[in-house]
């Protein structure tokens, strides 16, 4: 059995295709079929899916608790929304500019913290997350408009050859930036880093005396989560067209905490699910009013009672050296 | 100098809600090493029920027992409805998610607080609430230059004391000793006869409570209070928690005062709006150089 997601997806192509190309179709045609407020709300679901593969890299992977992971959604953000405003610098043009900003401030304010483990690494992303976000309400050099944020972001172009202006355009974008995020991710679980980190995450000690660089690995799971987290805010930034703090705090990094253990530790399966119920669920319930958080808090305690593991959690692979079990095709 | 004195005990009295808050973090955490998210909550709720009692109360109670009758009754309200929902929490969202593990937990935790928060908004309504003024006589007491209100000596009064009774249990009882076991080891504590389920009984009523209290001085102090106001507060106390040393009692104590005092000193010389900043950033200061906080023990690193 394939346990990394990319060779999954591909048995599922080649062994079901009927069934395959159908979930693509319908993926392809649903926005034409519904309107606006649909496609925005499954547009939300994929920024959170993206938001959620970005920490899965951190939490599921490497088991760092990062409760501040919002601060580099925000970095993205206003990355995007200062050098397109001041400088008028194409958004998409931004994308990468975004992602390496933000791992470049993940580089920076981790490599002190990155020693720490559990509950005191969480702590301290939590008080990162929150300097982010009252530094971005101080309004430091005039740059980010306090509380009111920065208003007038354009739209996605790129030389005018590419125009992103409708919500369906979006709903693309989003989505085939995750599609692209789980194709890259699922390829990295199965590669010599994945493996480091998921040794990490079992016993850092083992993980330390069988050779792995701990350190090297734990901040590059913290660069690459950010980098896809500005990602996220670079399209979140341009989708509203304005930024202002009061879309990166604490609750944020609850909710892609929530999303990744809901969905499973690890398991990107289970990261479309877990943002699939942070994003609809609330959209779904929107009827019952000022009910629906009080059940959606609920549902979060039933889920961890019944599925404490998450819904869809990680399968572990197993790793065969011996050349007869491959070729009876034997299944763990 | 009087400026300093002032500002130095306006930061003991806030000092003194996250401290009173921070206990319910540290007795959770140090006996079931489990992050109770949904303790901010406890204390707008306490904040609550306290507004509750004075508005509808503060004519019966105050011309049958006084002002401090109606003061005491609030009080104990509040404390005592919070300690049966913070049992009624731990039974519903924290005991059955026990054996799964500790993340887990975690998201049961923010899950109980978004439905308590709800809670406080379906019942009360999401607007801001006013506790009844002129409920304390604005009293200023004058020491030389310096002026102290009759509200903060109330409160540090107040909340000086309860640290020393939970202090003196936690410390000196037969019963605080079985804490402070299950707290070291759960196993052995169980196979030494401690009922662990009367330490959570125990922790999860004294916390709320101790919190709910705070709460319904919170009120009386800004006089503002809202159904979010838990998570910040919340926050504020946990950061308590871990710069005294996460589990340790009176470190959590000593953490909630001397956060107060740097949030008030940063206010005043540094900057008001910057305070925060600075408050989180000695947190992770202090974590870098004492990842065990700042009275925490140093123990070794459990492999």
């Amino acid at each position: 059995m394939k346990h990394n997601a990319f060779l999954r997806i591909k048995e599922f192509f080649t062994s079901r295709p009927k069934t395959a190309f159908a979930a693509v179709a319908v993926f392809i045609v649903y926005p034409f079929l519904v309107s606006d407020y649909y496609i925005d709300v499954t547009f939300y679901f994929g920024i959170y899916a993206l938001l959620g593969l970005s920490l899965n890299i951190v939490l599921g992977e490497v088991g760092l608790f990062d409760l501040g992971h919002a601060c580099f959604y925000a970095i993205g953000a206003y990355t995007t929304a200062i050098l397109n405003t001041r400088f008028g610098i194409p958004v998409l043009a931004l994308l990468p500019v975004s992602a390496v900003a933000a791992a470049l401030f993940a580089y920076i304010v981790c490599s002190p913290i990155i020693h720490l483990r559990g509950d005191y690494l969480c702590i301290v992303t939590i008080g990162m997350g929150e300097i982010v976000r009252l530094a971005l309400i101080n309004n430091p050099f005039n740059l980010t408009g306090g509380p009111n944020g920065v208003f007038g972001i354009d739209f996605p172009s790129l030389g005018g050859a590419i125009v992103i202006d409708s919500s369906i355009e979006y709903y693309f974008l989003i989505w085939i930036v995750v599609v692209l995020s789980i194709l890259g991710l699922g390829k990295l679980q199965d590669s010599r880093i994945g493996r480091a980190w998921n040794c990490i995450r079992e016993d850092q000690t083992a993980a330390e005396a069988s050779g792995i660089d701990v350190r090297f690995y734990k901040l590059l799971a913290f660069m690459l989560g950010a980098a896809l987290a500005g990602v996220g805010g670079n399209i979140y930034a341009s989708k509203l067209m304005c930024v202002s703090p009061e879309s990166f705090t604490f609750w944020e990094s609850c909710l892609m905490f929530c999303i990744v253990l809901i969905g499973g530790m690890g398991s990107i399966p289970g990261v479309l699910i877990g943002a699939a119920f942070i994003s609809l669920f609330p959209e779904i319930f929107r009827p019952f009013a000022m009910y629906r958080m009080l059940v959606f808090g609920a549902v979060m305690i039933l889920m961890m009672m019944f599925r404490p593991g998450g819904f869809w959690p990680r399968k572990r692979g197993a790793v065969s050296f011996d050349p007869l079990l491959e070729v009876r095709g034997r299944d763990d | 100098m009087q400026i300093i004195i002032e500002q130095l005990i306006n930061g003991l009295t806030i000092g003194s809600f996250y401290a009173l808050i921070a206990l319910g973090y540290s007795m959770v955490y140090g006996v079931l090493k489990m992050i109770n998210f949904a303790h901010g909550d406890f204390f707008a709720f306490g904040s609550y029920v306290g507004y509750t009692v004075l508005v509808i109360g503060t004519g019966f109670l105050t011309t049958h027992f006084g002002l401090w009758g109606g003061l005491f009754a609030a009080l104990t309200a509040a404390a005592i409805s919070l300690a049966i929902v913070g049992i009624i929490v731990e039974r519903l969202a924290y005991r059955p998610v026990y054996p799964a593990g500790r993340l887990p937990a975690v998201v049961s935790a923010l899950g109980a607080s978004i439905f308590l928060q709800n809670i406080i908004m379906v019942i009360w309504g999401p607007r801001f609430m006013a506790y009844p003024s002129k409920l304390i006589p604005n009293i200023h007491i004058k020491f030389g230059d310096i002026h102290i209100t009759l509200l903060q000596i109330m409160i540090l009064v107040l909340s000086f004391c309860l640290m020393a009774v939970l202090y003196f249990i936690i410390q000196k009882t037969l019963f605080g000793a079985a804490i402070r076991a299950s707290a070291l080891d759960r196993d052995t504590a169980s196979l030494m006869g401690i009922d662990f389920n009367k330490v959570i009984f125990f922790i999860f009523t004294l916390g709320p409570a101790l919190g709910a209290m705070t709460g319904v001085m919170v009120g009386m102090y800004y006089r503002q209070i809202s159904f979010t106001m838990g998570w910040n507060y919340g926050l504020k106390a946990f950061t308590a928690t871990i710069l005294g040393g996460i589990g340790n009692l009176p470190g959590a104590m000593f953490g909630g005062l001397i956060l107060g005092i740097l949030e008030m000193l940063g206010a005043a010389y540094i900057s008001a709006a910057w305070k925060d900043v600075f408050v989180f950033l000695i947190l992770i200061l202090v974590l870098i150089f004492r990842p065990t906080g700042l009275f925490g023990e140093k123990t070794a690193e459990k492999v």
